[in-house]
């Protein structure tokens, strides 16, 4: 299954500066352990031990997957899921 | 070096005084590659806090949608201090990741809500390293 994935510029070291790639897989864990095979050390800057980063916003289309079922929310073929960096400070 | 017009400066002025005693926080996007402000974009700070500033996470999305198909990018990400000087927080270095954007500070803890005197700062934040800049203004 082919799942669109938006590249934040930050990200974009690892992925020779592609702002869109595709991955694989029945949910948003899957897609981004297929990504990591392509594009190593990406998957540890959206995820870490807990789920999804604090920092980090990822959207399945129009949705923030913190309000399904965050890092094992369902995707399927022709989803867009668009990872941007949170913006925000003290 | 951040060259910017007079009017831009003025807005990002005037919504962090509206928004004081908590933190305001916006966008200007331009042309990509043209590391030229043009677009001011307030964004409401969804901490409504004067410590802490987050875009919503919607409103994120949206603006990053909005920038992608004006083939945009976000050429300054502003925000106010309300209590300290307008130097990043330790706090604003481990979000800044947008190594190509001007980080802009405006500073209304003199004045608060009035005019008067402010102050106005521009950062490169990239890997974690805070470089001030100078400003030219237009």
């Amino acid at each position: 299954m082919a799942i669109e994935v938006r590249i934040p510029t930050i990200l974009r070291t690892y992925t020779d500066g592609a702002k869109l790639v595709e991955g694989s897989g029945a949910t948003l864990a899957e897609v981004l352990a297929d990504l990591e095979t392509r594009y190593t050390g990406i998957h540890e800057r959206i995820v870490d031990e807990a789920g999804l980063r604090r920092f980090v916003n990822v959207y399945l289309n129009d949705e923030d997957v913190r309000f399904l079922d965050g890092i094992n929310t369902a995707v399927a073929d022709g989803d867009v899921v668009t990872v941007l960096p949170a913006v925000a400070g003290g | 070096m951040l060259t910017i017009r007079q009017d831009l400066v003025d807005a990002m002025v005037a919504h962090a005084r509206a928004d004081h005693p908590d933190e305001a926080c916006g966008v200007i996007a331009g042309p990509d590659g043209s590391d030229e402000p043009t677009r001011f974009i307030p964004m409401v700070n969804a901490a409504r806090s004067p410590t802490f500033y987050e875009f919503d996470s919607m409103d994120l999305l949206k603006l990053y949608r909005d920038m992608d198909d004006n083939d945009e990018v976000p050429v300054v990400i502003y925000h106010s201090h309300t209590a300290t000087e307008a130097y990043p927080s330790r706090t604003d270095v481990s979000y800044a990741s947008e190594p190509e954007a001007h980080y802009v500070l405006v500073s209304t803890r003199e004045t608060g809500t009035v005019d008067g005197p402010y102050e106005f700062r521009s950062y490169r934040i990239v890997d974690g390293v805070i470089t001030e800049e100078e400003i030219t203004v237009l």
